[in-house]
Order: structure tokens, then C-alpha cells, then sequence
């Protein structure tokens, strides 16, 4: 069995009786990309807005089921049971439109998880954090000298770099991206792939597409959604070469979506 | 009729329309230097006897024609400032309130009400409550600090404005704080805020120019204000000695005043004082736009 890092049971979510994820049993595997794909409304979102909670922030959004964190084979995390706060610090989170904090500089946005959290650092070890997280989304040489500048004056693209940049500062054991390209150009799309795929190293993703391009590009492994349910699960080739659902087919082959 | 008639002129309804609001336009600017223009004119009188020196006279005394505002003005802003610094937290804890805790729902809405409501007290009624209500408890406090119990003074004056303004920069602060992008707020959840943690170092420095544009608008108002503080403030003409004791402000002296200033030097140095006060207004104005246009950037 690969090395599980989150693992759902019986999961399902809704908001205001209107249920949006129906029993959902997933695992996602450690240091690979997962990609969730599905028609838009098919649960894709709410579904990874249950991995860290931010579900909940909807009013009358509720969740049944169990999401368990397995940092490793001794440390595993009830995330239903322990503070909100704690598990969005391990479990990061990037989306659709870049949301860099407009009133900080693009240095305190890579550290805002600290600021945010009144985590006191010394200059040296923010430095070291800045560096180190904006290296990793490639764009250190392209702002370094203007460090203390706004972060809303980049380009969109940079913007939701530097936004991964500031999930990846908090040392997070998964991230979550949310349509991270949707609001982009083809071009900046095609680099934060690029870089999706990198930080596969360092990091398990979790991303949500309803772009069966991207998913088969990036991912390692691939779920289908459609109407709430987890229709079909595994490796990508596998998925897109040999789908053994219906519904998956018609999606891969755009009959649906 | 009225189409045949501007077919005539040979206007399009176009040009009609823009023309009717460069008229307007145009009228409110004339208006405005003509008011200007008028009260200057008024206080000529006064001016060319004390010049820039009924700024730094401490003396108002109608029998021997000696005008001085400086103990009006520094009332004046005294007050303002004092009332702007009680309302201040007041204000803020509205704007987090109405802006985030309870944008909706039966608690938003009575609050919501309520502040209404104070903003709608005619201020001769404030006034009156605060002569009845504010001025025993104001001396009751002076009685304990062993201060001569006027009751009424600057820190009763401020106190009526403190509540008065409340509703301006409170709901001003609320719209703002509303305007803060949800992304914003999923983004600081996402990395682990607290709510508290979110309002704090994202949502408010984010309303941040909203909330001073509040303030800056409700520090216009006090400084203009009259009624209820002509009847709280003791209408002392001196300077006054500490934040309990009796002082003027210069609507308050205006208000006050008028009906007996039969000396063409007594009336020309009230339409002097009022001068006075709607340059400060117009400074303040000028200043808090200024901070606005620093903190957008």
C-alpha cells in the first residue's frame, strides 16, 4: 500500500439540508499531485474545502464523516476533532482568484501565515522563509528588489505564485489549490503547472480542475466527481486510458462537463 | 411642445442636458465663492480693526468693543477633539460589530436601527437630555475629584458630541468594513487565522481609509455643531483651565450672540468668528482628505 497522507471516511457535506458531497471514502497519497475533476457543481470544491475546514466558514454548512491527517505512522490528526486553526496551518490552501493581502508588502505576504498567527520570527529566520518559499515558486529573481513593494502590483500570474508561496511558508504537509489557473493567461498557466509539478517534492497537492487537460498533464492520480459522488479513483493513466465508469468516459470525452 | 421647442433652439436633447447640468454646475461654484465673498465682506469691519490678532486675543467684551476668539477656537477644537477621542473605540467596536460579526440577522438590524435613530435626535433635544441627565452625573464626578461642580463645561460638551458623531464614523466605518473582499478573509482563515486574528491584521487595515474618511467627516460635524453644545458648555468667554471647566465654542458664541450684537463692530466680529470657523472646517476637510489620499496608496 503507497504512503497515505489524508484519508476520508464516509464523508459528505452540505449546506442548508442541500447535501453536496455524498459519502466519500478517498485517500491521497503522500508527495503525489491529486487532481479532482469533475462537471462544475459536482461537489469538487466543497469536498476539498473539507480537508481544512474552510467549509465550515459557510453559514449553515455542515459536515458528517471522518478526515483523517496522517503526518506520519504515528501522528495521525482527526481533523474534526482538533482546532480549526491547527489544521489549516498543516493543510494549505490556494484559489481560484489570486487574493494576496492588498495593505502588505510582498514580503509580509509570503510570512502573513506568522504575522497572521502572531508567530513572532527573528528577521533572520523570515528572510530565510521569504527567500526560501519565493525560490520555490520561481519567483524570487523577479521581485527581489522590490520586496517591501505591494504584492497587488505583480501580474496575475505572479500574484498566485506568490500566493502558493505564502501556503508553502508555513511548511504545510498538503496544499490545496482550488482552480488555481482559472482566472489566468495561458502562458502563466502553463508555469504554474510547471511548478505545481516541482513541488510535488516537498509537498502533496491536492488540485481541483474541471480542465481534463490539466488533470491528465499534472496529476499522478485522478477522481472523478459527478453530481456529489466519487465516481472513479485511481493512477491517471489508468483513469484516462481504461475509465471503468460510464460518466467518467463521457467527461474525459466532453460529453459531459 | 417641448421637443418642437428644442428642435428649434437647434439643440440636441443631448447638448440640452449637458448644458442644464453645466448651469448647475456652475450656480453651486457661484454659490459657493459668493457665500464666501459676503461673509468676508461682513467681517471687514472687525478685520481691519484686529486683523490676525483677534486669533491670539483671549478678550471678548462687548462694552468696550474688544473682540478676541482665541478662547472659541481653542474651545471649539478642545471639544472636537475630546469628543472624537471617547467616540473613537466606540466607533471601531460598531464597524467590527455591524461589519463582520453581525452583518445580518434580528441583532444587526436592532443596532443597526438604534444608531440610526441617535443620528436622527434633534439636537436641541440632545441637549436638553444631556442639561438634565449628563450635567448631575458630570458633577457628581467633579464633587468626588473635590473640582468646583459646574457640571456643565468642556468635557460635558464633548461627551453630548462624543454621542452624537458616534453614528457617522460608526456607520461609515461599517460600510468599509463590509467592502473587504471575501477572498481576503477565506485567504486569512486558509493559513490559520482566528477570526479575531483576521479582523485585525487583515479586514481593518484593509477598511483602514474608510474608517479614518468616518472620522474625519464626523470631526467636521462636531466642530460645527451648536445647539446641544451651546447648552452644555457653560458659555464661559475665558480660556477655559482644564477639561472640567466651563468654555465656548464659536457656534456656540454665534448662536448665542447674535440677537444682541447691535454695534457694527460686535456684529462684524460675529460674522468674523464665523469666518474663523469655516476656514478650520474647511482645513480639517482639506487635511483628512489629504490622509485618505496617503493611506489609499
Amino acid at each position: 500500500m503507497s504512503d497515505i497522507v489524508l484519508k476520508t471516511e464516509n464523508l459528505t457535506a452540505s449546506y442548508d439540508e442541500h447535501i453536496v458531497v455524498k459519502n466519500v471514502n478517498l485517500s491521497i497519497i503522500r508527495n503525489k499531485i491529486t487532481a479532482i475533476m469533475g462537471p462544475s457543481g459536482c461537489g469538487k470544491t466543497t469536498l476539498i474545502r473539507c480537508f481544512n475546514r474552510m467549509h465550515e466558514l459557510s453559514p449553515k454548512a455542515k459536515v458528517e464523516g471522518k478526515v483523517l491527517l496522517i503526518e506520519n505512522s504515528n501522528e495521525i490528526i482527526d481533523v474534526y476533532s482538533v482546532d480549526p486553526m491547527l489544521v489549516r496551518r498543516k493543510i494549505g490552501m490556494v484559489f481560484q482568484k489570486p487574493n494576496p493581502f492588498p495593505t502588505m508588502s510582498i514580503y509580509e505576504n509570503v510570512i502573513a501565515g506568522y504575522i497572521l498567527n502572531g508567530i513572532k520570527l527573528k528577521k533572520s529566520e523570515a528572510d530565510e522563509i521569504v527567500e526560501e518559499s519565493l525560490k520555490k515558486v520561481s519567483l524570487w529573481d523577479e521581485v527581489k528588489d522590490r520586496l517591501r513593494k505591494k504584492g497587488t502590483f505583480l501580474s496575475g500570474g505572479q500574484q498566485q505564485r506568490l500566493c502558493i508561496a505564502r501556503a508553502l511558508a508555513m511548511k504545510p504537509d498538503i496544499i490545496l489549490l482550488d482552480e488555481p489557473t482559472s482566472a489566468l493567461d495561458p502562458v502563466a498557466t502553463a508555469k504554474i503547472e510547471e511548478l505545481i509539478e516541482q513541488l510535488k517534492d516537498t509537498v502533496t497537492i491536492v488540485i481541483v480542475t474541471h480542465n481534463v487537460g490539466q488533470a491528465g498533464r499534472i496529476s499522478d492520480y485522478v477522481a472523478f466527481m459527478y453530481l456529489g459522488e466519487l465516481v472513479e479513483y485511481g493512477p491517471t493513466d489508468v483513469i484516462f486510458t481504461r475509465p471503468s465508469h460510464e460518466k467518467t468516459e463521457e467527461f474525459l470525452t466532453g460529453k459531459i462537463g | 411642445m417641448a421637443n418642437q421647442f428644442i428642435k428649434k433652439l437647434g439643440l440636441s436633447k443631448d447638448t440640452l442636458f449637458n448644458l442644464i447640468l453645466t448651469i448647475s454646475a456652475v450656480l453651486l461654484i457661484i454659490l459657493g465663492v459668493g457665500f464666501f465673498l459676503s461673509l468676508f465682506n461682513a467681517s471687514l469691519v472687525s478685520l481691519k480693526k484686529f486683523g490676525l490678532s483677534f486669533f491670539a486675543k483671549a478678550e471678548w467684551d462687548p462694552v468696550q468693543e474688544e473682540f478676541g476668539a482665541l478662547p472659541f477656537i481653542y474651545g471649539t477644537l478642545l471639544t472636537s477633539f475630546i469628543a472624537l477621542a471617547i467616540s473613537l473605540p466606540f466607533s471601531i467596536a460598531i464597524s467590527i460589530v455591524l461589519g463582520e460579526y453581525f452583518q445580518k440577522g434580528f441583532f444587526a438590524e436592532v443596532l443597526r436601527y438604534l444608531t440610526e435613530l441617535i443620528a436622527g435626535v434633534p439636537s436641541v433635544v440632545l441637549g436638553f437630555w444631556g442639561l438634565f441627565f449628563l450635567v448631575p452625573i458630570v458633577r457628581e464626578v467633579e464633587m468626588k475629584f473635590e473640582i468646583p461642580p459646574y457640571g456643565v463645561g468642556i468635557l460635558t460638551a464633548s461627551l453630548i458630541l462624543a454621542f452624537m458623531i458616534l453614528p457617522y464614523s460608526g456607520s461609515i466605518g461599517k460600510d468599509a468594513m463590509r467592502l473587504v473582499p471575501n477572498e481576503l478573509k477565506e485567504a486569512a482563515y486558509a493559513l490559520g487565522a482566528t477570526r479575531w486574528e483576521m479582523i485585525k491584521k487583515v479586514m481593518l487595515p484593509y477598511a483602514r481609509s474608510g474608517i479614518t474618511a468616518g472620522i474625519i467627516l464626523s470631526l467636521g460635524r462636531a466642530l460645527g455643531e451648536t445647539m446641544a453644545v451651546t447648552m452644555v458648555i457653560g458659555n464661559y468667554h475665558g480660556i477655559p483651565e482644564n477639561i472640567f471647566s466651563p468654555g465656548n465654542t464659536i457656534a456656540s458664541v454665534i448662536a448665542n450672540e447674535f440677537t444682541e450684537a447691535t454695534g457694527e463692530v460686535y456684529l462684524s466680529s460675529l460674522m468674523y468668528l464665523g469666518l474663523t470657523l469655516f476656514i478650520i472646517t474647511t482645513v480639517v476637510n482639506l487635511i483628512g482628505r489629504f490622509i485618505l489620499k496617503k493611506l489609499q496608496h
